[in-house]
């Protein structure tokens, strides 16, 4: 199928292209700079058009979904909605929705790619399994390695050689796309109840610190010339005075050499930097310690961040950083869930509420809009909500409408938020405004460079042909004006058109089609007898504390149909 | 009785998983003879008779009970057409069953619910529905079975026998398996049984404690005081002894990590829920100290793959009503022991589940007066009183589908062997049923 969007004001940040009226052609699949005379035009005269939106980091499917739905009936119902059309289903949920409502929600935000952030090995076939009845996007996995036992032996014994073949081995079993640490050593220290304190507190057994593990596994990134980064959660999450820890994880990796393949530029992404960054002693005594991660982040260039910013709503926190989980639960008294997972990780889940009056709430809001005003370059972000943790992701339009209104910001500042936000953080200091091209560029382009799918993300020659068209005309349309702001969320909540891999799957705000979500993965070549010989001898070990057999552990092909896989050539690096 | 090793076979099949109970064990191997299964390694003996007993009293054609009451066979298309007419026409159609099925044809079943506006329900309605309504409550800590075989020093078994039921429970997963942090497996761990009833479990524990039937509330309630530090100023409840308590907390409390199973003795007794609420608050009170988690005993190998599949799809775990287009879920409303006692259903559809044999006598009652459909794949009490019998296949040996064990681990559950000639899977089935409800809403213009 052919298209052209006519006349659209496209905002591609990648390819420099700011606000140009410029038609954007479509074929098989494709952007392309030809078509022929049967391509249909479609008319977007004046409208926002920008490549498909991509998150590099949300809680979409998986165990611990699993866990939060059936826990928490309440919030399933609080998002039921009859089918709208004979194409689109029911919709429920509002911070852990079905994984059809997932599907649905996303696209008509404009989003193609979602990255799920956290997936045991042990259970990948079920978020892969999960990632079935979601529809319309491109999923990658991020596997979580931090706390593997495996991993941990490789580590302590500073075996580098044979922990680079476990990884590769694992992403293939789990079809993972990359690698994702939480808490190191923390959660695994859950298994005694326990946790760790700072990047160099050793797991009580393993004698292993997050500081190692971190650097082994950035270095075993780098060596296999993965695409995405090692993708971390630092110790220490939403513990006063944890910024030290995040600065000093920032800085842990910082004279590692990046692997001269790959064309994202970070060695190091910190994901919900927001989450990390409290100074102070307890709750009572914090405040913000974004400035001195903002003026690290500013000064060095091998990180990025995406930051999970809270949104004011009752959601549901869940994380592999199950320690902290039961702090929560302890401070809060709300229902608390856990699940640990054998030899690899643990996980837990609590209701949370953040609400506009109360200071903490307020003080963590401020904090993530702090990194959003505060990191010069948005080129080193990502807008995320860390969803469903900080808010769910149908909150993002309304980040965006923060953003975009310096006007709004000081309304909330001023008359609706608790006055930590301005005692206890330096977000009154910013007067600055996103632009259209700064959006495009935490939404889509910035995502798609740091997760390093240079295939998306823009809206270049050859480039997939996910495109996302908003009901806003852009030379009319002030966003920095406070009344615009409730206006320009709905918009982009319900796009004027979402084309997916040249598929038209929502048309004036209405889902038009449902295609299989891809699920996307990475395959590294030139390592396959070296993991023949590692399994041999892990095998006995894996057979001995895990309580599947080997042969049935990996996820075969029966769960990742329709699949991508990136083969990523091997080759010795000093 | 002598036992004597297979030895006349000509095919081995390793690592297959076991459709029986919750365990879903994957170390199986079957013994095949001219393509057929002969022989069973490695399974429990409720598994193995049920894998190698799998022709007897098998369904092996569709049927359809005529007018003098007998079941007779019948083809596939006159017994599929007559079944979606009859849910098509049916105002409040129940689907039940699936905890022996795969997940891929439970999600088929839920679209086929969706789609009729049914209600759709699987066993845990009878069974852990009261520990799904905690969960709700208050909480769910719990693991997977390797944290029990690598680190549980202390396990505790409350009104389950798994002994009895889930056979290779303590050997494979929790009490006499070594373990990382366990090299000495039933050495290094103590195991304390709470039951009313001495049962085989309690017979290999280190102590059984017996209680008064019903009283579980109170004693959990007179454990989580104790554990709070205050004394109990009567001498015993629940027909335990105080001092029995200040030790089996002192125990709980000192354990490096502790694991606790429980079964149907208390989802199912008195307080019901409330049971299993205050067992969870007991279990986040001990991690103020240590560590522990817990897990309830599920029976069927697939009745936690329903919950997931359920709550991935709509949000909600069981008990699930469409008849509004959109799904809504209330215990005691939408469930289907509930829905039969008001004589409500005027369809109702069995998928992999003996009703016959689990339901309440005032309930199936009701089945009797309306059309009552079987899809499964053996002759059970359900089959009699069934008007339209569909013979299916058994998933984890004639046909592959995933299947999630009672900690939820998803395993790939591989066909080994084929089906017999005239039947067809679960998901076939459903699939069918679907498209021909589809054709008939086109008739009607009501696609």
């Amino acid at each position: 199928m052919e298209y052209i969007l006519k006349g659209g004001v496209v905002f591609d940040p990648k390819n420099n292209i700011n606000g140009e009226t410029k038609d954007i052609l479509i074929r098989d699949g494709f952007i392309t700079d030809a078509v022929s005379k049967d391509a249909k035009v479609l008319d977007v005269s004046g409208k926002l058009v920008m490549p498909g939106g991509v998150d590099l980091h949300s809680h979409i499917a998986g165990p611990k979904l699993a866990v939060g739905r059936l826990y928490r009936p309440e919030d399933t119902r609080r998002g039921i909605k009859k089918a709208p059309n004979s194409v689109q289903g029911f919709e429920t949920g509002f911070s852990i929705p079905s994984c059809p409502t997932i599907g649905y929600r996303y696209t008509k935000m404009g989003y193609t790619t979602v990255t799920e952030a956290a997936v045991p090995p042990l259970e990948a076939k079920h978020a892969h399994e999960e990632i079935e009845s979601i529809p319309n996007l491109d999923i990658p996995t991020l596997t979580l390695f931090g706390n593997n036992w495996f991993m941990l032996k490789y580590v302590r014994d500073n075996n580098m050689d044979d922990l680079t073949v476990f990884i590769s081995k694992w992403l293939k079993l789990a079809k993972g796309y990359g690698i994702k640490i939480v808490n190191p050593c923390g959660s695994e220290a859950w298994g005694w109840g326990k946790n760790v304190d700072g990047l160099d507190d050793p797991e009580p057994h393993w004698n292993v610190t997050g500081r190692q593990v971190i650097t082994s596994l950035t270095k075993v990134n780098e060596r296999l010339g993965l695409p995405h980064s090692v993708h971390v959660h630092t110790n220490d999450l939403g513990h006063p005075g944890n910024y030290e820890t995040t600065l000093e994880t920032f800085d842990c990796v910082k004279g590692l050499k990046k692997n001269k393949n790959v064309e994202r530029d970070q060695i190091l992404h910190c994901t919900h930097v927001q989450f990390h960054a409290y100074k102070g002693t307890s709750w009572r005594d914090v405040t913000s310690g974004a400035t001195e991660l903002i003026d690290y982040i500013n000064k060095n260039d091998h990180l990025t961040c995406d930051i999970g910013q809270i949104t004011f709503d009752e959601t549901t926190t869940m994380t592999a950083d199950a320690p902290m989980e039961y702090d929560l639960f302890r401070l809060t008294g709300l229902k608390w869930a856990n699940k640990d997972i054998e030899v690899e990780t643990a996980s837990g889940l609590i209701p949370s509420i953040y609400s506009k009056r109360a200071p903490v709430s307020v003080l963590q809001w401020a904090v993530g809009l702090e990194f959003f005003l505060g990191v010069k370059n948005p080129w080193k972000i990502a807008l995320t909500t860390d969803s469903p943790n900080g808010g769910p992701f149908i909150r993002y339009p309304r980040v965006i409408s923060w953003l975009m209104s310096n006007e709004k910001l000081n309304d909330m500042l001023d008359n609706h938020v608790h006055n930590w936000a301005t005692r206890r953080t330096a977000i009154a200091s910013y007067d600055r405004e996103y632009s259209w091209n700064d959006i495009a560029v935490i939404t889509r382009a910035s995502p798609a460079k740091i997760l390093g799918l240079n295939d998306r993300g823009h809206l270049g020659l050859n480039a997939k042909a996910d495109v996302s068209v908003y009901d806003i005309d852009v030379d009319d349309f002030d966003a920095t004006l406070k009344s615009n702001s409730k206006i320009l969320e709905n918009k982009l909540l319900n796009s004027l058109y979402t084309i997916k891999d040249g598929n038209i799957l929502v048309k004036d705000g209405q889902i038009v089609k449902l295609v299989k979500s891809n699920h996307l993965w990475c395959n590294v070549c030139g390592m396959e007898d070296k993991e023949k010989e590692l399994i041999k001898s892990i095998r006995p070990l894996f057979n001995k504390y895990y309580t599947i057999k080997y042969e049935n552990y990996g996820v075969n092909n029966h769960y990742i149909k329709p699949d991508t896989r990136f083969d990523i050539n091997y080759s010795e690096v000093d | 009785m002598e036992h004597k090793p297979i030895t006349d076979y000509d095919e081995e099949v390793r690592h297959c998983c076991c459709s029986y109970c919750g365990n879903n064990c994957d170390d199986i191997t079957y013994l095949l003879k001219d393509k057929k299964i002969v022989g069973v390694r490695h399974a429990c003996r409720l598994g193995a008779s049920k894998i190698i007993n799998d022709q007897d009293q098998r369904l092996l054609n569709p049927m359809i009970r005529n007018t003098d009451g007998i079941l007779e066979e019948t083809t596939w298309d006159i017994a599929l057409d007559k079944v979606a007419t009859l849910l098509y026409n049916s105002q409040r159609p129940v689907l039940y069953g699936w905890g022996e099925t795969s997940v891929e044809a439970i999600k088929e079943g839920i679209s086929l619910a969706e789609s009729t506006g049914s209600v759709i329900d699987n066993q845990s309605t009878i069974c852990h529905g009261t520990s799904i309504q905690a969960f709700q409550n208050v909480g769910h800590p719990v693991m997977t079975l390797g944290e029990v075989k690598n680190r549980a020093d202390v396990i505790i078994y409350i009104g389950t026998n798994p002994m009895d039921d889930h056979p290779r429970h303590l050997s494979r997963y929790t009490t006499f398996a070594q373990g990382y942090f366990r090299p000495n497996g039933r050495d290094d761990r103590t195991v304390i049984t709470l039951d009313p009833k001495y049962t085989n479990t309690a017979k290999v524990s280190d102590e059984w404690i017996q209680f008064n039937m019903n009283e579980d509330y109170e004693l959990f309630n007179a454990m989580r005081m104790v554990l709070k530090g205050n004394k109990l100023d009567v001498d015993e409840v629940a027909g335990v002894k105080k001092e029995k308590i200040y030790e089996l907390i002192d125990i709980m409390k000192n354990a490096e990590c502790g694991s606790l199973f429980f079964g149907l003795g208390l989802s199912q007794t008195l307080a019901k829920q409330r049971n299993v609420d205050i067992l969870i608050q007991l279990i986040e009170d001990l991690n103020r100290y240590t560590k522990w988690a817990m897990l309830p005993m599920r029976g069927f190998f697939n009745v936690n793959g329903f919950n997931i599949a359920m709550t991935t799809q709509t949000g909600y775990p069981y008990g699930v009503d469409f008849s509004r287009g959109y799904p809504r879920y209330m215990v005691g409303e939408t469930t289907t022991i509930d829905l039969l006692n008001r004589r409500e259903p005027d369809f109702f559809l069995a998928v992999a589940a003996d009703p016959g044999v689990q339901f309440p006598g005032y309930s199936i009652r009701h089945l009797v007066d309306i059309p009552v459909v079987q899809i499964d794949t053996h002759w059970g009490p359900y089959t009699e009183l069934s008007d339209i019998v569909l013979p299916s296949t058994r998933i984890g040996v004639e046909t592959e589908g995933t299947g999630y064990r009672m900690d939820s681990i998803p395993l790939f559950m591989k066909k080994v062997v084929e089906k017999p000639e005239n039947c067809h899977s679960d998901w076939w089935i459903l699939n069918q049923l679907k498209q021909r409800v589809n054709s008939l809403k086109q008739k009607d213009g009501a696609l």
